[in-house]
Formats: structure tokens, sequence, C-alpha cells
């Protein structure tokens, strides 16, 4: 379990929200912040990693909760 | 932010029915939240989605492989494609006011973003938009007409930014 600072839920939320959403959130943290983002499509798995890759913020860690895609995000 | 050059991408958007509105809006929005440097070309029936009041609608005639479902009852009913003859399609008046609501209410169940929202997005992460001149003089547009924030140019404008792009798409 990784420590984190915000909590973001895009649970029901389909592509690109959840990474709109992510954008957004990832924004308003410090550098070395962390983000943690929880959602419920399965396509957000690839495409958080392909946006954090692009964007330089680190995903420190990804799984499944349950029904849930959870992700720990480190601003850059 | 990067150190290095920010990627383009450049996209046309000549159609303005429901389904055709999303790839532009969907790709603009997500690119900028990688960091690209993002401009759309709005030209033709693309033009009108910059309006401030949007009406996007979609016809199920001449879009064979359009599925028609439902977006209520147990899944195997919302399963269902309903075949539906042209006949039908382009002769029962409302028909396409019936397929353009079931397909937004379907798509908010799915959790899918509106146009309009999409398009806040892309107005938030500084999208350029570009209203093509040609287009508003031939349909009869003003600038007022369109949304704040609206460029007005025409295929140089495009061209000059397209030209260094990493990505161009004519959607």
């Amino acid at each position: 379990m990784t420590d984190y600072n915000e909590e973001l839920d895009c649970s029901g939320l389909n592509c690109p929200l959840p990474i709109l959403k992510t954008k957004k959130a990832v924004d308003k943290l410090e550098s070395g912040q962390i983000l943690k983002m929880v959602s419920t499509d399965p396509g957000s798995c690839n495409d958080v990693e392909a946006w954090s890759n692009r964007t330089k913020n680190q995903l420190l860690e990804s799984g499944k909760e349950g029904d849930k895609y959870v992700f720990y995000i480190e601003k850059k | 932010m990067s150190e290095n050059v920010p990627k383009k991408m450049a996209l046309i958007a000549s159609k303005g029915t429901l389904d055709w509105a999303y790839p532009p809006f969907i790709l603009a929005s997500t690119a900028a939240a990688m960091d690209m440097e993002v401009k759309i070309f709005f030209t033709f029936f693309g033009l009108p989605l910059l309006k401030k009041n949007l009406k996007t609608a979609v016809s199920p005639l001449g879009n064979p492989a359009m599925p028609m479902k439902m977006p209520f009852g147990p899944k195997f009913f919302q399963n269902i494609s309903w075949p539906i003859p042209n006949l039908v399609t382009s002769n029962v008046p409302g028909f396409e006011s019936v397929a353009t609501g079931l397909m937004k209410q379907t798509f908010k169940k799915k959790g899918v973003a509106t146009i309009e929202e999409l398009r806040d997005m892309c107005v938030e992460f500084d999208v350029e938009l570009i209203g093509c001149q040609m287009t508003m003089d031939v349909f009869g547009f003003e600038k007022e007409d369109f949304i704040d924030g609206v460029n007005i140019g025409g295929a140089a404008t495009f061209l000059e930014f397209a030209a260094d792009a990493d990505i161009t798409l004519f959607v």
C-alpha cells in the first residue's frame, strides 16, 4: 500500500475522461506528490501507462482492487 | 514541463454529426493532456462544432454499420442490434431525433463525456480552435456565433502549423 497525497475516483467514466481528470489532478500537485486514481474502465490500464510514459509523471504502482483498477502516480 | 520541444498534433475536423464530432475532440483533449501542442482546423460541416449552442445529431441513414441499440432494459436486450430498414430510417418523421436521443443516452450510461464537456476540456488545455473563414462565408457564420477564443484562418494558417506537426489527421 503506497502512501498518497490526493485521491481521484474515476469510477464509471469512460475514455478519455479518466486520463483528462488525472491530468487535471496531477497538475494541482507539487512535484514529488502522489495521486491515487481509481477507475473501472479496463482501457485505462494501458492508457494511464501511455500517459505516464509521455508526460514523465511516474506510474509507481498499479493493480486491481476488487472490480476497480488503482493507479499511484508521482508528479514529476 | 518537459525540457524537450513538445510534440505537435494538427487535426482537421470536417464533419459535424454526433458520431464524427467525437474523434477530434477526444484526440485533441487527450493529446493536450499528454503535453502536446494541438490545433484543430474546423472546416465545412465540422465548423458548426464551434458554435456556442451545439446541436449535434446522428443519422442511421447512410451509416449502415451503425448499431441501433436500446439504452435500457436487461443486458441481452441492450445488446440486440435492431435491424431497421432504410425505408424506416429515411421516411419515418423524427427517426433521426430518436436515434440521436438513444445514442446520447447510451453514451451517458457508459460514462462517455458529452461533446460539450470534451470541447470545454480542449479550451481549458489550450487547444487552439481555428474556424475556416471560407466556410464561414459560404454558410453564413459570424465569429460571434462561436465560443470565445476561436481563431479564424484559412488553409495556409493550418498548413503552417501542420508542416511541423508530428501527428496530422483529417477527420
